[in-house]
């Protein structure tokens, strides 16, 4: 019991940190908070869930479609938006209300669309999708069925979704670390006044970074039928503020603190799931409130509040 | 102050205390006085301190839980019931004042947070035989619309009044000079701590005997109807809109975008959900301080 609780954990702590990862990297760059974040992830979900449904593509080649699609969108909508709010008084408290705005628009056109009927996406499709992987770029044949890890059995899907995250977080690590975009996005994300006087043209820079944010959450979003249960176009909000959790945990502007806050929250939540299955929804905002009083710059963080 | 009250505290209640009579549908009249109330209510806290309260609809629920307990289990009298609720949003205020060491985003989704973790209590299973759980409180022993109505009034006014206050006050001055820069504000002797707290119970104080009364008017509730993330956004869109530390800008607010919300809203609630979240976008990108502030440039004084 105790073993399957923590590598659940582990793997549901991957998701998560999938699930926070562009959040913050929109807070750390542009310094506002896209509180529509889990609206794209929504959307993400929606397109995996017609991929599947109308041309019966797999979820996996869906991370690169969904990707593309969202950092395409990203760019203008970092131009329309974002440049206006940064020129205001208060851009960090307005950011919250805009998209707010924003992801009541997202919800809506959501709802308008699709209705609001609970969909998911059969788990046989991850299995197939990963039968086809293991056959087309291994060699290897493969059964779908549950996986057995440290002598416990767990849901594929879970394997699945926990090692994409891994691999998207690995990706970030080696965008920021080791092209030169990535040199210039971490330098806005330490000073944009110094990033300016250096002439780093900052709104491409945050347009990009903005764009691969949105474009995270949705390849995140193509997962969540199979991690946070049915998808609906309301569902946003909640996951949101599980971002936030997230992000909140790990600090706030630091990328790959997402990841140690994601796999803390996941391994809280599987025991919270274990053990005290009734009170297992209050976690997310007892560990925001909780971390948030007892050390607001995160685990990871340095001292970035004022006041 | 008193030109204030002259002028636009005795039309809106004298407006609302007649309009039952030519106006047959009394609950939209009541779910006007509630929103501005609540926008008022976040006027106080985030007009004029500059927190803003994501999770405001936290103290309403706390009222209503506080008003509906108090009936259901000690079969008190509304009024005792109403106090009753508004203690309870105070007190959960006190436990929540250590959110004020954070700043900016970081107070609200903290609050935000709170506010939902409140709702998992009330609404959770295991606590049924005291607030019901998930199956929602029915107080038809003191269902008294009239009255309830009456009350929501007087709380309304009390509410107007202390805007005005704050407004024409040594307090509200302080208070605002808080907001624009707390260092100066001390060094200038002002109490930064204690006057940032009594905004924020006064404005908890509020939301609480709303959400109070709102309980005895309708009487049959639900835990998500009373901690509905909706009544907050509600509450901070309808201030914002129309213009916060300010006394009109809120009431205009409410005025308009409910009235929006009241036409198109209830029969096709996703186009409203579009308009709405379209308004929100523009106003923070092209008015961000508000209707008033509109009115202002075009050379019109409005308090």
């Amino acid at each position: 019991m105790l073993t399957y609780t923590i590598f659940a954990g582990l793997l549901f702590g991957l998701y998560f940190s999938l699930v926070g990862l562009g959040l913050n990297l929109v807070f750390g760059v542009m310094r506002i908070v896209n509180l529509a974040h889990g609206d794209f992830l929504m959307l993400g979900a929606f397109l995996a869930f017609w991929l599947f449904n109308l041309y019966a593509v797999n979820p996996i080649p869906t991370i690169a479609i969904a990707f593309t699609l969202f950092l395409l969108a990203g760019l203008p909508l970092y131009y329309l938006l974002v440049p206006r709010l940064l020129a205001a008084r208060d851009p960090e408290m307005l950011s919250i209300i805009l998209f707010f705005g924003f992801s009541q628009v997202i919800e809506a056109v959501a709802t308008i669309a699709f209705g609001t009927s609970e969909r998911s996406i059969p788990g046989i499709a991850l299995g197939n999708a990963v039968q086809w992987v293991a056959r087309t770029f291994f060699g290897a044949s493969y059964e779908p069925g549950p996986v057995t890890l440290v002598g416990q059995s767990f849901p594929l899907a879970w394997m699945a979704s926990g090692l994409a995250s891994a691999l998207a977080v690995l990706f970030i690590y080696l965008y920021l670390y080791r092209t030169r975009l990535g040199y210039l996005t971490r330098a806005v994300m330490v000073s944009r006044e110094e990033a300016i006087s250096t002439g780093i043209d900052v709104h491409r820079v945050s347009a990009i970074a903005f764009g691969i944010g949105i474009a995270l959450a949705a390849v995140a979003g193509i997962f969540a039928p199979f991690m946070l249960g049915s998808i609906t176009p309301a569902m946003g909000v909640d996951v949101t503020i599980t971002s936030f959790t997230v992000i909140v945990i790990g600090s706030l502007g630091n990328p790959l603190g997402t990841v140690l806050g994601g796999i803390v929250y996941g391994i809280s939540y599987m025991f919270m799931q274990s053990y005290f299955s009734s009170w297992a929804n209050l976690l997310p905002y007892l560990l925001l409130i909780a971390i948030l009083l007892v050390r607001p710059s995160g685990l990871l963080g340095r001292q970035v509040r004022r006041a | 102050m008193l030109r204030h009250t002259l002028c636009i505290l005795l039309p809106v209640v004298v407006v609302l205390a007649v309009a039952p009579v030519v106006y047959r549908n009394h609950l939209l009249l009541f779910n006007f006085i509630v929103f501005m109330t609540l926008a008022q209510g976040v006027n106080i806290i985030y007009g004029f301190t500059g927190y803003l309260p994501f999770g405001y609809v936290g103290f309403f629920g706390a009222g209503a839980y506080g008003f509906s307990l108090v009936v259901m289990h000690l079969h008190a009298s509304p009024f005792l019931a109403l106090a009753a609720g508004g203690l309870a949003a105070v007190l959960l205020g006190l436990l929540l004042t250590p959110l004020f060491r954070l700043s900016g985003a970081y107070f609200s989704i903290a609050n935000l947070a709170a506010a939902l973790a409140v709702l998992q209590v009330v609404s959770n299973p295991a606590l049924e035989h005291i607030t019901k759980g998930p199956y929602g409180v029915s107080l038809s022993g003191v269902f008294d619309p009239d009255l309830a109505y009456a009350a929501a009034l007087a709380i309304l006014a009390a509410t107007l009044l202390l805007v005005i206050y704050l407004k024409n006050s040594r307090f509200g001055m302080a208070l605002q000079a808080i907001r624009e820069d707390a260092i100066s504000a001390a060094m200038a002797g002002i109490n930064v701590v204690r006057e940032r707290v009594i905004a924020w119970l006064l404005s908890a104080l509020i939301a609480g005997l709303v959400g109070g009364v709102f309980a005895w008017y309708i009487s049959v509730f639900y835990p998500e109807t009373v901690f509905s993330g909706e009544v907050s956004i509600f509450a901070i869109v309808f201030a914002l809109f129309g213009g916060t530390a300010t006394i009109v800008g809120p009431l205009l607010g409410v005025v308009i975008l409910y009235g929006i919300y009241n036409a198109i809203g209830i029969s096709t609630p996703q186009y409203f959900q579009l308009i709405y979240g379209l308004l929100i976008m523009g106003l923070v990108l092209f008015l961000p301080t508000g209707l008033v502030s509109l009115l202002r440039r075009w050379g019109i004084d409005v308090p």
